[in-house]
C-alpha cells in the first residue's frame, strides 16, 4: 500500500496505486510501519535526514474509508470501525509530529478531509498545480468537524479567512489559492515538478545539520495544541454524534 | 421614551432562502438593551421560520450608523451611580447573549456595513461570517482608546478570532485607527468593499444565493461555527468591566 525509498538522506514515502488512499486501518498501518522503519534508521545512523510524503494516482487521499466503515457485520459495528479509524489516524498524526526529522508534503493529487489533515501535517506542503484540491469535505456531506480537526487547523493556518473559507465555506482549494492563503508553502507545474523541488528543499533542510531529537521536541512544543487534542474525537466517543454520522452514510 | 419602544428598531424581510435584518432609522443603533432585545427577536422568528430549508442571514441598517456601540448616554441618563452600573451591565449581559445567538445560528450570516461601525457595533459586524462594507463613507472604529475606556477581554477574544495579522490588531485596539473599507479589506478584516451601500446589498444578496446553493445542513454549521469560535464563546461568559466596580466606577467619569 505505500513504498519507502532511501535516496541519499532523504526518506521517500509513496502511498501507491490508482486509488482514493482511504485512511482505513489498513493503509494507517503501513504508513506508521514506514515511519517506524524510518524512526530505527535513524536511530542506528544519527544522520541528518528528511522525509517526503507523496502518492500515485488521481488522489493525495480522500479520507477516511467510510465505505469500509458501513457494515452490518453485528461482531464489528460502524460505531467500532470509525473510533478504530480515529484512533489510528490520531496515532498516525502524532507520529508525524514526533518524526526526528523534517517532513515535507509533496501533494500529487486531491487531499480531502482526514487526506487534507495528512497533508498539512508535514512540516512543508509543496503541491502541484495542474490538478487536485485541498478540501474540506465535511460540512458538504454534513458530518461535524472534530474539535481535534480544527486544533490543527488553527495551529497551521494563520489566517480567520483562510479558516472561515476551509471550514466554513468548504471552499475546494486548488494548489494556487492554497499558496495565497498561506497555506501551503509553494504551488508547482506538475507532480514531477512538485518531487524535484521537494527533493531540493529536503536536502537544504538536510544540509542544516540539525540534531533530530531537538528539532521533533520543538515541533511538538510548536504544535503542543494539536498533540494535546489528539487525545479525544467527540465525534466517534460520544453515542449522540455517531448515530448522526451513520444517518448519513 | 415610550414613543421610541413602540416605533420598530428593526425589521425583518424575507427575499427567497434570504433573510435581511434591517436596523431601522437614521440615528446611531446605540446598543441598548431594547435594540439588542429586537435583534434577537428577530434572530428568534428567522430560526423557527428556517428550520427545514437552507438559508442565510443579511444583517444590514438605515442610515449614517451600522451601529455606534453601547448607549452610554442611556447608562448615564439614569442619576445615581449605581443604576448606571447595573444599566452597564445589562446592556453588556445582552450583547453577550446576542453575540452567543449568532455564533450558534444555524446558517451563514452576512453583515453588510452600511455605515460608522464603532466599539461594540464593531464588535457586532464582527460576528457575521462574511463582512461587506461600502467605500464611499464610514468606518470601522475601535473607539475605546479615545474616549479612556477599557476594552473588555471577551472584545479581543473576537478580535483575535478575526484580525489575523498582530499589526492589524495593533491598528485597530492600540492605535484606534479609523478603517475605511478599503482599508479594512487590504487588511483582511472584511472580505469585501462596494461603491455604494446599495452595491454592497447587492453583493450580499449573491452571496447569500451562492451559500444557500450548497445545501448544508445548517445545524452542522452552526456546529462548526461554535468550534471554530470556542475561545469567544468561553470569553463571553465573564466582562470584567463591568463586574469589576472599579473599573465601572472609571468608566462614568471619563466616558463620552
Amino acid at each position: 500500500m505505500c513504498t519507502l525509498e532511501k535516496r541519499g538522506s532523504l526518506f521517500i514515502l509513496t502511498l501507491m496505486g490508482n486509488d482514493e488512499h482511504r485512511l482505513n486501518p489498513t493503509l494507517i498501518d503501513a504508513i506508521k510501519a514506514a515511519l517506524h522503519q524510518i524512526r530505527s534508521d535513524f536511530s542506528t545512523t544519527t544522520t541528518p535526514s528528511a522525509l517526503i510524503t507523496t502518492a500515485h494516482g488521481k488522489f493525495f487521499s480522500n479520507g477516511y474509508d467510510l465505505a469500509w466503515a458501513k457494515t452490518s457485520d453485528p461482531a464489528s459495528p460502524t460505531t467500532d470501525r470509525l473510533l478504530l479509524m480515529s484512533s489510528k489516524f490520531r496515532s498516525l498524526i502524532n507520529d508525524f509530529i514526533s518524526l526526528p526529522m523534517p517532513t515535507i508534503a509533496a501533494v500529487s493529487g486531491h487531499a480531502s478531509a482526514a487526506g487534507f489533515i495528512l497533508a498539512l501535517c508535514h512540516d512543508y506542503v509543496l503541491m502541484r498545480k495542474d490538478r487536485g484540491f485541498l478540501y474540506m469535505s465535511e460540512l458538504d456531506i454534513g458530518f461535524k468537524l472534530p474539535d481535534w480537526f480544527m486544533t490543527f487547523l488553527r495551529c497551521k493556518i494563520g489566517s480567520p479567512m483562510a479558516w472561515r473559507d476551509v471550514v466554513l465555506r468548504a471552499t475546494k482549494l486548488t494548489a494556487e489559492m492554497a499558496a495565497e492563503k498561506g497555506i501551503i508553502d509553494s504551488a508547482h507545474a506538475s507532480v514531477e515538478e512538485t518531487i524535484k523541488a521537494a527533493l531540493r528543499l529536503g536536502e537544504e533542510l538536510v544540509g542544516r545539520k540539525w540534531d533530530g531529537h531537538v528539532y521533533a521536541q520543538n515541533r511538538k512544543i510548536m504544535l503542543a495544541d494539536v498533540l494535546a487534542a489528539t487525545g479525544f474525537d467527540e465525534t466517534v466517543e460520544d453515542a449522540s454524534h455517531v448515530s448522526k454520522a451513520l444517518s448519513r452514510l | 421614551r415610550e414613543r421610541e419602544r413602540e416605533r420598530e428598531m428593526c425589521t425583518l424581510e424575507k427575499r427567497g432562502s434570504l433573510f435581511i435584518l434591517t436596523l431601522t432609522g437614521d440615528d446611531q443603533h446605540r446598543l441598548n438593551p431594547n435594540l439588542i432585545d429586537a435583534i434577537k427577536a428577530a434572530l428568534h422568528r428567522v430560526r423557527s421560520e428556517s428550520s427545514t430549508t437552507p438559508s442565510a442571514l443579511i444583517i444590514t441598517a438605515q442610515g449614517k450608523f451600522f451601529s455606534n456601540g453601547y448607549d452610554l448616554a442611556w447608562a448615564k441618563s439614569s442619576g445615581p451611580a449605581a443604576s448606571t452600573l447595573d444599566r452597564l451591565q445589562l446592556m453588556s449581559s445582552k450583547l453577550r447573549s446576542l453575540v452567543n445567538d449568532l455564533i450558534s445560528f444555524p446558517m451563514p450570516t452576512i453583515a453588510v456595513v452600511s455605515g460608522h461601525a464603532s466599539a461594540a457595533g464593531f464588535i457586532l459586524a464582527l460576528c457575521h461570517d462574511y463582512v461587506l462594507m461600502r467605500k464611499d463613507r464610514g468606518f470601522l472604529y475601535m473607539s475605546e482608546l479615545d474616549i479612556g475606556f477599557k476594552i473588555p477581554a471577551w472584545f479581543m477574544a473576537l478580535v483575535r478570532c478575526k484580525i489575523g495579522s498582530p499589526m492589524s490588531r495593533r491598528d485597530v485596539v492600540l492605535r484606534a485607527a479609523k478603517l475605511t473599507a478599503v482599508a479594512a479589506a487590504e487588511k483582511g478584516i472584511i472580505d469585501s468593499a462596494h461603491d455604494s451601500a446599495e452595491e454592497t446589498v447587492k453583493a450580499a444578496v449573491r452571496l447569500g444565493e451562492e451559500l444557500v446553493g450548497r445545501k448544508w445542513d445548517g445545524h452542522v454549521y452552526a456546529q462548526h461555527r461554535r468550534v471554530l469560535f470556542a475561545d469567544v464563546l468561553g470569553a463571553i461568559e465573564f466582562d470584567e468591566t463591568v463586574e469589576d466596580v472599579s473599573y465601572a466606577t472609571k468608566a462614568l467619569f471619563v466616558g463620552a
